[in-house]
């Protein structure tokens, strides 16, 4: 195949994609409209994904009766009603892996349309391929050990939106590498830094959901200290969020996936980051914008981290500094580039604004002439 | 025996949600409690303190866990001028820039730091603190730790299905051999055991202590510690390292002084006489140009050819090397790269006489990704008066009636230029330094043509045009290249990586090292059900009737949860795996059974 063949298959790619995570969407929104009538009792939550690291016995009892109880059987509208909410969360996670995997081709084939052949990601619209890409990967890696069915909705309809976005509005077609990303540590430094970056997506997620939850519990419990509840009924929230994990469960789950992806961004941003900034730049750490914004990203990350073991930071406060570092995280790969002029990370801006040649600072004006 | 005060730990670990730091002195020492006051001193009314007592109420607040939060958030905020306001040491053209456009504000900014952030005072107030608070954190966690290394698993605590995850269950057979089976699946868990049997503890009980992920604590230091390290690496390479630059005509050499270079920002502890002796010749420089496709006129690649000696004073051996983009070259401790390149047309200016007034290869600087370029010549002397030319080079000439001229690409395929002539005063005999790219228009008046536009020079290679008022000629002779090279030397550095590489570990051994305790008590089954607790009289010590054994697990990480993961396996391996298929979700997360004696019983059941 030739390059433009590769380039054709690659937006091809991307574009059958796309329309599989809608479908995957569709599914899965199917799977919870199905489910609106069956009563949350404890256990239902079992029904679509347990609390997270439920233990394995557990998992085969829940396996074991199809994760119902027969009272919700009954509630639901019997067997058929049953059959239909794991039909529908069967099929959006087969068609999340079917179009995980086209996106796959997508990028590999990018990769292979560019002349000589190169990793797929020098420009934006190649970032937030591969971006989103990794958040689809990364949710299918851990949805069996940490049963994340419950976020298949918002993983595939968000990748739907990041990737119509990225190919209206960020469409470039296939170009070489400018000199300055030749190298090896791209490869490294910017896969580091995507998948850290798809898994503190994923805990952005969880975070919005630990809020949301805490607040509809928190509403449920005053309506019921108000009388207008019945007494002894369940402090829960309703719908979709009775059936996402509890509160401990989502708190912990939110930890597991910062907790992996503090050190792989901390490898990219201050270790790859650096070492090929000192290559191509002469300065490990110049306080360009790009690197500034990193940096914050990892400081407010460490303070998500402390302010899990800190009292009265705990829960609620610990998700709002994880969203917040997710914003300063989006912020700096999206933001900057229309923000900040001076950036040397210019593969964003179409005809580079950095014109002495690949990031050159501009000669300093103030000086004598040389003798 | 059992009052003893190392279960105070635990049975207050115990009432904790799973998610709760469970050792809360090891790490927040700021909570650690100290003497009380009072306590044989001399009365005082209650709130007042005495000095010391106040320097050590700041320190502790200085050390908590909550100020180290706050301090982490205040870095971050304090982080973000500088990426919005240009930084001079980062751009000072583009500060200088920033400056000219905002007059007003300039003085303020400047009182502030603000084009200097992160050396300003406030800035390193912050993060100086951010340190104090980290050493003084780390210092009593060091000394916490290391006893704690030393100690052996703590005595079960009573009540086992307090903890919040536990698991009981009825079995048969001799109560030691089944503590010595749970003591070797918890070896092969790796723990740290201390076994306990019949006999020791009261009502009958044989028991196994257990501890492990002892790492996780050094893990989490080593990466606190490994901060300072890069700290420390960071501040050598700004205090003793220095950066310059230097533009060089290919054809042309340098040798590592002071005086060759174009700018410098030296470190404050900087000194010129450790400044390496080496010299280089740039003997070459290629470009490969894309000529089709969707990169069209962008470098495929560009590499300088140089030569270099190492100490150019012992004159030692000459060696080639090739510099490239993200390929520099280490010379002793100093770098040098390539980072840019660009056109020097060559140009001389003659006066009427026919005299050169002016000639050599002059330096334009690109202003687009065409390189297009912009320069300046400046004649002092030797016309009638005092010349300057400014204008454009254009690497592949081509004329647009809207745009006017432009280059298509940046490789030279047509190069022109395009030059106004400015004559009067250069500013030169002033003595303030002075650009040599661009003119100091003060003192200069624009020659005009006959319509009263500029006066313009169009050259091609070759030609020759009369300047105005017959003061003399300029010529385009040729065209030469040149290299912007960048040299630094940031001791140090090595220093960083370490750290952080080391910070990783660090980091990787406190994230996912799951500290644990565990207990196994096992007891004859009681004969008044399972009401009794560890405490009971234990009329049935002698052997072969049931047994109860009873699993607690306590799960000391922060939050990452994962004890009833353990306690799963732990059970699955001392029962075999069937067993568990027999387990009830509520016997083995034990997170909602309060009473153990409804655990047993549904497991009864079944
Ligand atoms: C430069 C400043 C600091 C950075 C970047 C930083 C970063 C981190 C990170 C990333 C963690 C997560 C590792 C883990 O959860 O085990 C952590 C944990 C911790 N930090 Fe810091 N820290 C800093 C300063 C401090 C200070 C000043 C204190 C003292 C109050 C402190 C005390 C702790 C403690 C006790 C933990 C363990 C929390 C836990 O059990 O999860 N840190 N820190």
């Amino acid at each position: 195949m030739n390059d433009a063949a590769w380039e054709t298959l690659s937006n091809q790619a991307v574009a059958v994609s796309g329309l599989v995570y809608f479908l995957a969407f569709i599914a899965h929104l199917w799977q919870w409209a199905s489910l609106r009538k069956v009563p949350v009792g404890r256990t239902a939550k079992v029904a679509v994904g347990a609390g997270v690291g439920a233990v394995r016995s557990r998992r085969s009892t829940v396996e074991r009766n199809g994760g119902w109880d027969e009272d919700e059987v009954e509630a639901a509208g019997g067997e058929d009603a049953v059959r239909r909410v794991a039909m529908g969360e069967r099929l959006g996670v087969l068609l999340t892996v079917i179009a995980v995997a086209v996106h796959g081709v997508g990028l590999v084939s990018r990769g292979l349309a560019a002349d000589p052949n190169r990793v797929p990601w020098g420009n934006m619209y190649e970032f937030t391929m591969s971006g989103s890409f990794f958040v689809g990967l990364t949710y299918l890696v851990l949805l069996r050990k940490f049963r994340l069915a419950w976020l298949g909705p918002i993983v595939t309809g968000f990748i739907v939106t990041v990737l119509m976005v990225d190919v209206i509005w960020l469409y470039t077609p296939v170009a070489p590498l400018t000199e300055a990303l030749n190298s090896p540590w791209l490869v490294i430094h910017v896969v580091s830094a995507v998948i850290a970056t798809a898994a503190f997506t994923l805990g952005g997620f969880t975070s919005v959901l630990y809020l949301l939850k805490e607040r509809a519990e928190r509403k449920a419990a005053e309506r019921v200290t108000a009388g207008a509840g019945e007494p002894g009924e369940p402090v829960e929230a309703k719908g979709y969020l009775a059936r996402v994990p509890d509160l401990v469960g989502l708190d912990r789950l939110t930890y597991r996936l910062h907790a992996f992806a503090f050190p792989v961004w901390t490898f990219a941003v201050l270790i790859t980051g650096p070492i090929w900034a000192h290559e191509a730049w002469s300065r490990y750490w110049n306080w360009d914008p790009k690197e500034v914004w990193a940096f914050i990203t990892w400081v407010v990350y460490a303070a998500y981290l402390h302010a899990r073991a800190t009292a009265g930071f705990k829960g609620r406060n610990a998700a709002l500094l994880a969203l917040v570092g997710l914003a300063t995280l989006w912020f700096n790969f999206i933001g900057i580039n229309f923000f900040s002029s001076s950036s040397m990370h210019s593969y964003a801006a179409p005809a580079s604004s950095t014109v002495v040649v690949e990031g050159a600072p501009p000669v300093a004006i103030d000086l004598p002439p040389r003798a | 025996m059992r009052d003893e005060p190392v279960f105070t730990d635990q049975t207050d670990d115990a009432d904790r949600p799973t998610d709760a730091p469970t050792d809360a002195p090891a790490i927040d020492p700021g909570a650690a409690p100290t003497t009380g006051p009072g306590s044989g001193r001399p009365e005082r009314r209650s709130g007042e303190l005495t000095f010391v007592e106040m320097l050590r109420w700041t320190w502790r607040q200085l050390t908590s866990m909550r100020t180290a939060l706050v301090l982490l958030l205040l870095v971050a905020l304090a982080a973000i001028p500088g990426s919005v306001i240009p930084q001079s040491g980062v751009d000072a053209f583009a500060v200088g820039q920033w400056q000219d456009r905002h007059p007003n504000l300039t003085p303020l900014y400047e009182r502030l730091g603000l084009f200097s952030v992160y050396d300003s005072p406030w800035f390193s107030a912050i993060y100086l603190l951010l340190m104090v608070s980290l050493v003084g954190c780390i210092l009593p966690r060091l000394r916490v730790y290391a006893r704690a290394v030393r100690a052996k698993p703590p005595k079960a605590p009573r009540n086992l299905s307090r903890l919040p995850d536990h698991a009981a269950y009825r079995t048969e057979g001799d109560l030691d051999a089944l503590r010595a089976e749970a003591a070797r699946v918890l070896r092969k868990r790796r723990y740290r055991i201390i076994e306990e049997p019949v006999g020791e503890e009261r009502g009958g009980a044989a028991v196994v202590r257990a501890e492990r992920g002892y790492l996780r604590e050094a893990g989490n230091l080593v990466f606190h510690l490994s901060v300072l390290v890069v700290l420390v690496g960071f501040a050598m390479g700004s205090l003793f390292g220095y950066q310059g630059g230097v533009i060089t005509l290919v054809g042309g050499g340098f040798s590592n002084n002071l005086s060759q270079y174009d700018d410098f920002d030296p470190g404050s502890l900087w000194s010129a006489d450790d400044m390496e002796p080496f010299a280089f010749t740039i003997d070459s420089f290629d470009i490969d140009w894309y000529r089709s496709g969707p990169a069209f006129g962008q470098a495929r690649g560009f590499a300088a050819q140089l030569t270099y000696v190492e100490d150019a004073y012992e004159g030692t051996e000459e060696k080639p090397y090739e510099l490239k983009v993200n390929h520099p070259l280490s010379i002793g401790s100093t770098d040098v790269f390539l980072i840019g390149h660009g056109y020097a047309p060559v140009i001389t200016v003659r006066n009427a006489e026919n005299e050169v007034a002016y000639s050599g290869p002059t330096i334009f600087l690109p202003t687009d990704t065409t390189f297009r370029s912009f320069g300046v010549v400046k004649v002092p002397d030797g016309l009638d008066t005092q010349v300057g030319l400014s204008g454009e080079f254009y690497p592949t000439y081509a004329f647009d009636p809207d745009r006017g001229p432009y280059s298509v690409i940046g490789e030279a395929q047509d190069p022109r230029m395009s030059l106004t002539v400015s004559t009067g005063d250069l500013g030169m005999d002033t003595g303030a330094p002075q650009s040599v790219y661009a003119l100091d228009d003060s003192g200069l008046e624009l020659a005009l043509d006959d319509e009263g536009n500029p006066f313009r020079l169009d050259l091609e290679p070759g030609e020759t045009l009369d300047l105005p008022d017959g003061l003399g000629t300029v010529s385009y002779d040729g065209l030469q290249r040149w290299n912007r090279v960048q040299i630094s030397e940031t001791p140090g550095k090595l220093v960083a990586l370490s750290g952080v590489v080391l910070a990783l570990l660090g980091l990787l051994g406190s994230l996912f090292i799951r500290p644990r305790r565990v207990w196994v008590r096992v007891r004859p089954w009681p004969a008044d059900g399972l009401a009794g607790g560890a405490g009971g009289p234990g009329d049935d010590v002698a052997g072969a009737g049931p047994v109860l054994v009873e699993i607690g697990v306590l799960d000391r990480s922060t939050g990452a949860g994962g004890g009833d993961e353990e306690l799963a396996g732990i059970l699955e391996q001392l029962r075999g795996p069937d067993a568990d298929a027999h387990g009830s979700e509520n016997e083995i997360s034990g997170a909602t059974a309060t009473d153990p004696a409804a655990d047993t019983s549904e497991k009864e059941k079944s």
